[in-house]
């Protein structure tokens, strides 16, 4: 199988104009002949249903969730981009398409990435048109703050729930729709298959979580915005129902998942307590606008921390180590998140960490508090204030930005970080790889297209802070509304599909036998705990350094537990009721099947380049080092039967508009 | 720490409830959906069935999780969910009861779980501002100010998790209805609706059966959002305004 990215010809910067202008259109009368099912509710799936269903098409759209607005997107916290050069500071289209790419490390697909940067401005001004609370400054007018990996304030935030409020807002226009009939929604309804009939997708079947039923949906076409795989690790920031069935189901039906082992490990989470810990917290990226990283220069300093017998605030100055300000001077705490993690491994790898388990570093806000309140009592005409004012205003300050996440991390670690620094770890945040999609977002299979996180297209190796909610949206309601043409166009004479086609029996067949497996199986071991089990070695194996020997071993430790898990996992109850526990169980093998793919590709990929780090590939100074002779592909893996081993198709990036440079923050 | 759970299980929503005990032991590290993980392991290993409950992020933001503890929906501590409730708060030997939210308007669907998809269906009634994609002038073209949106920021936090409902001796949803009415109609965006907009979204409230407001303000007192009840004036206004001009019903 060939693959072809569709991207049009012409110069970078009018690929997408020029595409708009000339793709085929669908008139309104056919559009409401069209079906289109959308899988998701995040803001990849949400904006998509309701952009789609405000142009005429009759749209069937599902979550699993009891409503769509619980979908992962709303945790998330910082912010998201735009090129809006409100700050005039240099701001523009061609540099935030520079720094996706070059944040990225070079392994994206150039005319995808731009044309994100082109909708960026839209996806803002259609925001706040739907009522986004966005901040704003004393004018009036909306405020930015930077993010990591670049040097123009370019985000745009609602304190630190910018998701919750971008979501917020695709769940209105979503309801709005469903108000109006042009969007019917699917709550409680879990994607367990993909109809294909001659070769096309053309439908799904959805277990209806509240009756156990399995029911099935014919359409046009099949849109996923299913979100990350990053649970594949267990412990990880993703919230706990995020998983990778709907997508693994279309590899299973011969779509490709590209470069599964590019995953991103964020550096500034909450680090693990205990044994029964059942996710991570992430403390949002923009802390680190504000917030000093430090650990203990002397290792019998972070000994006494680790065992309780000094604070951090017993370090003095000097003894500090702000090593992201020594090793990456014109960046500092603001590298991007892949060097920002790597950095704080080595460090605890060394012994410096400053926790009981030793895998934590400091995030500290104290030249914040001083700087913030200097600078507010010149503004209040406060001449001479004692230190105490200067930091009392300084916390003020901090809490007017950042209060819900202070908050957040007192509850959960019972320390107060207005009064102590926060301690922070790396943690699985964010996965890059995905579906293969073209420049229309459809995958491999004609008429099924895939928006969101579930895709692999914008982020390359690595992707740069506040562009997840930018692709979300911008696929949603600015591309695929025109991406969808193409294929939709040629089906306005096609009839409605019946559900009662061998195909749509077939599916619904498949599932309820694999289902029925599990409940059979009458094994000993809760889903759970093989769900973790399988996390530990992707953690260990496959997470921040890989190995060709590790990885090696991780695919052998997989395929005996996978064996293990069929053989022996217990799930109570029945199909036709609700139940938890069939939902997960189907879930983690699906899991398990991914996390052996996730390896093989990282053992491909013999080169180090963002989020992928192969220890055997690094510089002198320990840097990752990009192989670009021999890697500058995208890796699509297609894996329809695991019996078999899976085929890699290479596509070849090109890069016209940039040039391909080592990727440096010094 | 040693624990004693009444724990709610109910088959479905027409099957009669009843109380379960469990013993347990937790740590004080652990979150409370923490301490029922445990619980529920040891059920499977007894091949009994799990107890059903509602969580997913886990952080307290996607307003899944909601449970009443001891009596308080999201238990004991203020400004707080279920999620993030750790178990430090709770004492060796305590007991504690575990129930799911009670209200007419949201069936129980298996043991804690109920079924919160009125709340949807209030905001499909009219909790939009009627703009399409691609209508959108530019972002600054309109400034605002910064208390209107800082305000329309504090009502748009709510998370839906209808702890307001559980909390309400006539299980009223006015502080959910109200955040919205009130979000959107304090910026000038959803000004142009905002009469209209009260209107639609108290009628389904009441349809779907939901209790009148007596000012009672617990739904304030246990909102993990710290959603105000000044709200509830505010949309009491768009709502008499609406009213009075006999918009639409
Ligand atoms: C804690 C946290 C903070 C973050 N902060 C930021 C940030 O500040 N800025 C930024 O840009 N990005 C951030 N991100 C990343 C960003 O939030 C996500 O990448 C993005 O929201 C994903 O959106 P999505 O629509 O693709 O998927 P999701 O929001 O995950 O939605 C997936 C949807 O698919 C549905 N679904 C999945 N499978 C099925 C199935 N089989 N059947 C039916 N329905 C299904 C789910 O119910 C859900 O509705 C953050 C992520 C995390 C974890
Ligand atoms: S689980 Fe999301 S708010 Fe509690």
């Amino acid at each position: 199988m060939s693959l072809n990215s569709n991207i049009p010809p012409g110069p970078m910067s009018d690929k997408w104009t020029d595409y708009k202008s000339k793709m085929p259109l669908v008139s309104p009368d056919n559009k409401r002949r069209l079906e289109v099912i959308v899988v998701g509710t995040g803001l990849a799936g949400a904006s998509a249903a309701a952009s789609l269903g405000e142009m005429g098409y009759n749209v069937k759209c599902f979550t699993f969730h009891d409503s769509p607005r619980r979908a992962h997107s709303i945790a998330a916290q910082g912010g998201i981009n735009a090129a809006k050069n409100y700050k005039n500071d240099g701001d523009s289209v061609y540099r935030l398409f520079y720094d996706t790419v070059k944040g990225g490390d070079y392994r994206s697909r150039e005319a995808n990435v731009h044309r994100l940067a082109e909708v960026s401005n839209d996806i803002i001004d259609q925001c706040v048109a739907q009522g986004v609370p966005f901040a704003r400054e004393y004018s009036g007018m909306l405020d930015n703050r930077s993010f990591g990996g670049v040097q123009v304030e370019r985000t745009f935030y609602a304190r630190g729930q910018t998701g919750q409020q971008l979501l917020i807002g695709a769940y209105q226009a979503l309801s709005r729709q469903i108000s109006l009939g042009t969007v019917t929604m699917y709550n409680r309804h879990e994607m367990l298959e993909l109809v294909v009939v001659d070769g096309k997708a053309r439908g799904i079947i959805a277990r209806n979580l509240t009756t156990g039923k399995l029911e099935r949906f014919a359409a046009h076409c099949v849109v996923l915005g299913t979100g990350g795989y990053g649970n594949v690790f267990y412990l990880s920031t993703n919230a706990m129902n995020c998983n990778v069935t709907a997508g693994w189901r279309v590899v299973k039906k011969g779509a490709m998942m590209a470069n599964p082992c590019y995953t991103q490990i964020h550096p500034t989470c909450i680090p693990q307590s205990g044994e029964y810990q059942s996710k991570l917290t992430l403390m949002s990226e923009s802390l680190r606008n504000d917030g000093r990283v430090w650990v203990p220069a002397k290792l019998e300093d972070a000994k006494a921390i680790q065992e309780g017998r000094k604070m951090g605030k017993d370090i003095p100055e000097e003894d500090r180590d702000y090593y992201l300000e020594r090793r990456y001077p014109a960046f500092g705490n603001l590298v991007p998140r892949d060097v920002a993690s790597r950095a704080a491994k080595v460090e605890c790898d060394k012994g410096h960490g400053v926790v009981a388990t030793g895998l934590g570093v400091y995030l500290d806000f104290e030249s914040a508090f001083e700087r913030y309140g200097k600078s507010k009592a010149h503004s209040m005409n406060l001449h001479n204030p004692s230190t105490e004012k200067i930091r009392e205003l300084g916390v003020a300050e901090i809490e007017e930005k950042y209060g819900n996440l202070f908050e957040m991390y007192e509850k959960i670690t019972g320390e107060n970080p207005y009064k102590t620094p926060m301690k922070i770890y790396p943690a699985v945040h964010y996965t890059m790889g995905g579906l293969w999609v073209d420049y229309n977002l459809e995958t491999n299979i004609p008429g099924l297209f895939a928006l969101g996180e579930c895709n692999f297209s914008d982020h390359g190796a690595n992707r740069l802070g506040a562009s997840a909610l930018m692709q979300g949206l911008a696929d949603g309601y600015f591309v695929v509304p025109y991406t969808i043409g193409p294929f939709l166009s040629k089906e306005i004479r096609t009839p409605k599909f019946s559900t009662d086609l061998p195909e749509f029996a077939q599916a619904e067949n498949a599932v309820k036998e694999r289902l029925q497996n599990f409940l059979d199986n009458n094994g000993n071991q809760s889903v759970e705990s093989f769900h973790r089990r399988l996390g530990k070695i992707m953690w260990e194996h496959c997470g921040m350094a890989r190995n060709a020997e590790g990885l090696k071993k991780a695919i052998g430790l997989i395929r005996e537990l996978r064996e293990e898990f069929h053989k022996d996992v217990f799930v109570p109850g029945t199909m036709d009721e609700f139940n938890p526990e069939l939902e997960k169980a189907a879930r983690v093998a699906d899991f398990f099947e991914l996390g052996e793919l996730m390896c093989v590709d990282a053992l491909n990929r013999k080169e180090s380049c963002g989020g992928h780090f192969r220890e055997e590939s690094r510089t002198e100074e320990g840097e990752a080092k990009r192989d670009d002779e021999n890697f500058a592909y995208a890796a699509a893996w297609e894996w329809p039967d695991v019996k078999n081993d899976p085929v890699l198709h290479k596509e070849h990036l090109k890069f016209e508009a940039i040039e391909l440079k080592t990727r440096s923050y010094k | 720490m040693k624990l004693r759970l009444k724990v709610w299980r109910q088959k479905s929503a027409n099957d009669k409830g009843y109380f379960e005990d469990h013993t347990l032991e937790a740590n004080e590290h652990m979150s409370f959906l923490e301490m029922m993980d445990v619980m529920n392991e040891e059920l499977i290993q007894q091949k009994k069935e799990p107890v059903a409950f509602e969580h997913d992020c886990r952080e307290g933001i996607c307003g899944a999780c909601s449970l009443v503890i001891n009596g308080q929906p999201h238990g004991p501590m203020q400004g707080t969910t279920t999620c993030q409730l750790h178990m430090r708060h709770f004492n060796d030997g305590d007991t504690i009861h575990i129930e799911p939210y009670r209200a007419n308007a949201f069936p129980v669907i298996k043991d804690l779980v109920v079924d919160r998809s009125s709340f949807d269906r209030i905001i499909q009634a009219g909790g939009y501002i009627s703009v399409s994609t691609g209508q959108a002038e530019d972002g600054n073209a309109i400034p605002i100010n910064r208390n209107d949106s800082s305000l329309a920021f504090d009502a748009a936090t709510c998370i839906g998790c209808a702890a307001c409902v559980a909390a309400c001796p006539n299980a009223s949803a006015m502080l959910f209805t109200s955040a919205k009415v009130s979000h959107l109609a304090l910026l000038p965006q959803g000004k142009v609706e905002a009469s209209r907009r009260a209107l639609k979204m108290v009628n389904q409230m009441d349809e779907e059966g939901f209790g009148r407001c007596s000012n009672i303000t617990a739904c304030e007192a246990e909102c993990p959002k710290g959603i105000s009840i000044d709200n509830i004036a505010r949309m009491n206004r768009e709502y008499l305004s609406a009213s009075l001009v006999g918009e639409e019903k």
